[in-house]
């Protein structure tokens, strides 16, 4: 706990300066970046307060989609009424995140730079090699305590778990970031650890994000997101799964189905393989628990954390057809 | 602290002023406001603050530790190792047992686990000595440690002869018995973790110290203090007002205490130092991992012919933490044969401690889901099968209980769940992708006893004035010593002011194993009479009361006024006697000692637990029952396990508060909730360390976890417990709650979960 210092911005641009600076980092909610300060993970030199820019915290829903300002407050998304009609999913995924205290802090821009809960990563006295905090110091968690770690998108440096929820169903209906004028879609946002794990985020230095834009689909509309954890509440998933589903005027054939995991990789995972399977097939049991299998290729258990291998798959069929039975 | 009650105005306070009374916590109040001043937030002149640095192996040596950086960062004050630390004088135990006369530093130069105190640092602000510790770079010689049980080192530990209990031949009746179940039953690391952290300000006048810290027993650790330093106890002064939780985490003084009171010493200073979170889960003892055997040999009809039960349990290197694993299983059903032994194995871990309940809590996870098991085995309903070998004396004591409400448990709790309508089949019961499942099972806590100290005055304006050195954590002190007074002397509840938590005041033992309560009502039943017959003799007697001319016998004191029996005489009110004979107060002095107990006597027993009584003292054996009926609903899909469903009925004698009492009992089913699905410290093997030690990742339940809880009281009043017929109220209620899961969860699925927590990937 050094040192710091604090200066509040008063305009974007401004923030944008402040932040580019070595050392500086921008304060939201603070949800995140408190805490990591308190375990010594976060060390910032000077932190760009920008929770009282006007205009960032505003939240439009029409028949194109939802513009979320980075200021809203999670708990504001997860109770307006438009995201709970439009995009039901969404409003789920942040309501069964964190706690109501959280949610009522946290901001949607500092909720996608969430870091992960890997305990190795979290405890820097106790535990030297981090590849995400010290690139290239090595790998604590393998190994080690492992059931909480991800099965999807590790590297030989990194099997942290990303832990959140709301971005696993943004990436599901194809939400994009705003980054000022740049645009990403949420799902090129977040990297894959490979060989560079410190590097999670395709944010630039000098750059901030403004809002999140969710394109409308009918997908989204009849969505849902399914989250098994230990805990019934104020826990981290074992897996979740956000899942988006349009049905043919038949009712029973799948025109556009939309999938993403979340608890089990190391970043939100879009599980398309599951969604190519289904599209235009016949909304039927035993294909959905099939085809669901497919959200776990090319998984990689580390131990303990095998079991959400098993798990994942049965997340998704479950989210499926309590979809498909909600006709 | 001072707590006078003040009324809520709900129907719960109604008629609540006499033992017995739904009288709402008289501290809640102040603790919902904030008005609450924990013993670390007391502000003080000059106050320094220190911070802890601790090891990161589990075992080895401390090379060198390189402190020169932390010296010369700002604000730094000192920074204490072994080196620099004053040293201090071994303590005796909580038995009272001499100490080795060696120095005892609470600054590690050997480790035996990770997390062990090595060094502090102290400065002007927290801030600066939490930057200034991370700049404290220590170095190691380290060795291979026994990380656990499960450690190939380990071992088969270290016989402990006193847990050896031994009736009938075990093995042969188990041998030709026609039904035999063996399991063994695991139980992890278990953390108390309060709301309240541990840390104390300790302040030093001369040769006298004042340490402010959350207390489960001021009198015996304000002794362990004076022992360290060596001063007379009556130089300590221990001030503990509220406590935020403890489960049996606060009851002794700890290193951490040690390494402020000596910080203070050396800088002339109060210094304040408050845990981590994360140092919670090492700076002292949580549960210690157990592990069973149970094996019971029955006939067909159920009826048991042997127990057979081994019990091993960790401890540290250096220190002995004993968790009795038998002490359920050779009580809970009547066998003509028993055995049981228990061995210890020291493994590099912090000395485990006490944790709700300890022995009873693990000890019933065995006997309790073995002999679910042989219910199934047998093919007997499991409620029914707990009735056919109901023991109706104790089994090990060979004496009558005291009372034993058990079977009016089970037929309450039955009754009031619907046990009539559960199918005995696992897998049987299912709300679509919902597995169902209905578990019972039984638990009890032996009645402790000891004795108390009270001082109770009456005051001039007629209100009455208690105070001990006893502490309320949250259970209800306060509130049922108003309680008592109110209604011995005879005045209302508001009118009582009770003042706690400061080892200058009458003294008190260990608030511990549910015996304060009984040990208290009793003490200031005894003085709050002593104050009455002084006040009523002094009506009587003396020639300018009013009561003077009547020559009554005795005089009704109700409502705080004072007439004669047969309201033929004067009515005035306390104060107005106090007046007229010329007294600004009453008081009396109250203890349940033994008459002639000597000075040594009563200090042995304020301050070790030496002088408690054995619960199967004299021709009774003294126990608390409950009986749990439990709902689960298991995904079938995705393994997680929800408890739907509790009902408990409890006998806890006579009940001095029921609401009181009615939420210590609910805390403890959470609690084993808790235990029974999610707690568990996790352990890293390479680094012999827990990884989990945060309030995130040791989950303990949310309320979103906890269904509706009924609790229902069938106990009486036991005046073989208690002066007033009470029992223990609050280890009882976790006793039993896990297998009472854990058997639901059987009966949901047909998977029988032998390791503790049960959680999603062991059903899956």
């Amino acid at each position: 706990m050094r040192d710091f210092a604090y200066l509040r911005a008063t305009s974007t641009e401004a923030a944008r300066q402040a932040a580019a600076l070595p050392g500086a980092m921008l304060l939201a909610g603070g949800t995140t970046l408190i805490d990591l300060a308190k375990c010594g993970v976060a060390e910032p030199e000077t932190l760009v307060d920008i929770t009282h820019l006007e205009g960032l915290d505003g939240i439009a829903v029409d028949e194109r989609g939802a513009m979320i300002g980075a200021l809203a407050r999670m708990g504001h998304v997860a109770d307006h009424a438009d995201i709970k009609g439009r995009f039901p999913a969404v409003s789920e995924a942040v309501w069964q995140a964190a706690s109501a205290q959280i949610r009522n802090m946290a901001t949607i821009g500092g909720n996608l730079m969430q870091r992960t809960r890997c305990p190795y990563f979290r405890d820097p006295s106790n535990f030297s090699a981090c590849n995400k905090r010290q690139p290239g110091s090595g790998c604590s968690a393998i190994g080690g305590v492992t059931r909480g770690h991800a099965v999807l998108g590790t590297s030989e440096a990194c099997i942290a778990m990303y832990p959140g929820d709301l971005a696993t169903a943004l990436v599901a209906f194809d939400a994009t970031v705003h980054l000022g004028e740049r645009q990403l879609l949420v799902d090129d946002f977040f990297l894959l650890p490979g060989a560079t794990p410190d590097k999670e985020h395709a944010i630039e230095p000098g750059e901030m994000i403004t809002a999140v834009e969710i394109p409308a689909s009918a997908a989204a509309r009849r969505s849902t997101y399914l989250k098994v954890r230990d805990r019934q509440s104020y826990e981290f998933a074992a897996a979740s799964a956000a899942v988006g589903l349009e049905l043919e005027p038949d009712g029973r054939t799948i025109r556009d189905l939309r999938v993403a995991l979340g608890g089990v990789a190391t970043k939100p995972w879009r599980a398309r393989a599951v969604e190519d399977a289904l599209k235009g097939k016949v909304l039927e049991p035993d294909a959905v628990r099939a085809a669901s299998l497919l959200a776990v290729e090319g998984a990689v258990d580390h131990g303990a954390n095998h079991y959400k291998i098993e798990l994942a798959p049965r997340v998704v069929a479950r989210a499926i057809l309590t979809l498909g039975e909600a006709a | 602290m001072t707590v006078r009650s003040i009324r809520h105005g709900d129907a719960s306070d109604g008629g609540a002023d006499a033992v017995g009374g739904r009288l709402s916590r008289v501290d809640g109040p102040a603790k919902i406001t904030g008005a609450a001043k924990y013993a670390v937030e007391q502000q003080l002149e000059g106050l320094a603050h220190a911070v802890l640095v601790e090891s990161t192996i589990a075992s080895g040596k401390v090379r060198a530790i390189a402190s020169k950086a932390a010296e010369a960062a700002p604000g730094v004050l000192k920074v204490l190792t072994p080196d620099t630390i004053i040293s201090l004088r071994t303590a005796s135990d909580w038995f009272g047992t001499p100490p080795p006369d060696k120095p005892y530093c609470p600054l590690a130069r050997d480790i035996t686990f990770s997390g062990q105190h090595v060094a502090a640092v102290v400065a002007e602000t927290f801030e600066q000595a939490v930057a200034a510790a991370a700049l404290v770079k220590v170095s190691y010689d380290e060795t291979p440690a026994i990380v656990d049980l499960s450690d190939g080192k380990a071992g088969d530990g270290i016989p402990v002869d006193a847990m050896t209990k031994e009736w009938g031949d075990a093995q042969a009746a188990f041998a030709s018995a026609p039904v035999r179940i063996c399991a063994a039953y695991n139980t992890p690391r278990e953390y108390q973790a309060p709301m309240e952290p541990h840390g104390l300000i300790a302040r030093w006048e001369g040769d006298h110290l004042t340490v402010w810290e959350p207390s489960q027993w001021l009198d015996g650790m304000a002794r362990t203090y004076a022992e360290w330093f060596g001063v007379p106890f009556e130089n300590v002064r221990l001030v503990s007002p509220y406590i935020g939780g403890g489960f049996g985490s606060k009851a002794l003084a700890l290193g951490h205490g040690a390494v402020a009171a000596c910080a203070a010493k050396m800088l002339g200073r109060p210094v304040r130092l408050v845990m981590t979170r994360p140092q919670t889960f090492t700076g002292y003892g949580g549960r210690a991992a157990t592990r069973q055997t149970v094996t019971i040999g029955a006939d067909h009809d159920g009826m048991i012919q042997s127990i057979v039960h081994r019990g091993v349990n960790e401890t540290s290197i250096d220190g002995m933490w004993v968790e009795p694993l038998g002490s359920v299983t050779s009580i809970m059903y009547a066998t003509p044969n028993f055995s049981s032994k228990q061995n210890v194995v020291r493994v590099n871990s912090v000395v485990p401690g006490a944790m709700r309940a300890p022995g009873e809590n693990p000890s019933a996870f065995g006997i309790e889901s073995a002999i679910d098991e042989l219910s199934y085995e047998v093919g007997i309903d499991p409620l029914e099968i707990r009735l056919r070998n109901y023991a109706e004396q104790d089994p090990e004591a060979k004496k009558a209980w005291s009372t034993r409400q058990l079977r009016e448990a089970f037929a309450a709790g039955a009754e009031r769940f619907g046990w009539a309508r559960r199918t005995p089949e696992p897998r049987s019961m299912r709300d679509g992708n919902q597995l169902i499942g209905w578990g019972v099972a039984a638990g009890t806590y032996p009645v402790r006893r000891a004795y108390g100290e009270a001082i109770v005055r009456i005051l001039a304006d007629g209100s009455v004035e208690v105070e001990s050195s006893s502490i309320d954590m949250g259970q209800g002190t306060y509130t049922i010593l108003a309680q008592t007074a109110a209604e011995t002397v005879g005045v209302s509840a508001d009118d009582v002011v009770v003042k706690l938590g400061d080892s200058r005041f009458p003294r008190a033992g260990v608030t511990g194993g549910s015996r304060l309560a009984g040990v208290m009502t009793g003490a200031v039943h005894k003085a709050a009479t002593a104050a009455l017959d002084q006040l009523v003799g002094l009506a009587i007697s003396d020639p300018r009361s009013p009561f003077h001319a009547l020559q009554a016998n005795t005089l009704v004191v109700a409502n705080g006024r004072i007439t004669a029996p047969r309201g033929d005489g004067p009515d005035v009110s306390i104060s107005e006697l106090l007046e007229s004979v010329g007294r600004d107060r009453i008081e009396a002095v109250g203890d349940t000692m033994p008459a002639n107990s000597s000075a040594e006597d009563r200090y042995k027993n304020y301050t070790t637990i030496a002088m408690a009584l054995p619960h199967t003292e004299g021709d009774y054996s003294r126990h608390s029952w409950c009986a749990h009926f439990v709902e689960v609903r298991v995904d079938e899909d995705f393994g997680t396990v929800r408890v739907s469903r509790v009902v408990s009925a409890l006998d806890s004698g006579r009940l001095y508060n029921p609401k009181l009492a009615e939420s210590q009992w609910k805390g403890g089913i959470i609690m084993g909730i808790g235990q029974a699905l999610l707690e568990e410290g996790i352990m890293d093997r390479r680094h012999g360390r827990i990884v989990n030690n945060n309030l995130a990742d040791y989950l303990v339940p949310t309320n979103a976890d906890i269904p509706d809880i009924e609790v229902i009281s069938v106990g009486i009043p036991d005046l073989h417990s208690s002066v007033l017929g009470g029992k223990g109220v609050g280890e009882l209620a976790i006793v039993g709650m896990a297998p009472a899961i854990a058997n639901a969860v059987f009966h949901a699925t047909g998977k029988r979960v032998r390791d503790l927590p049960i959680t999603l990937e062991k059903l899956i």
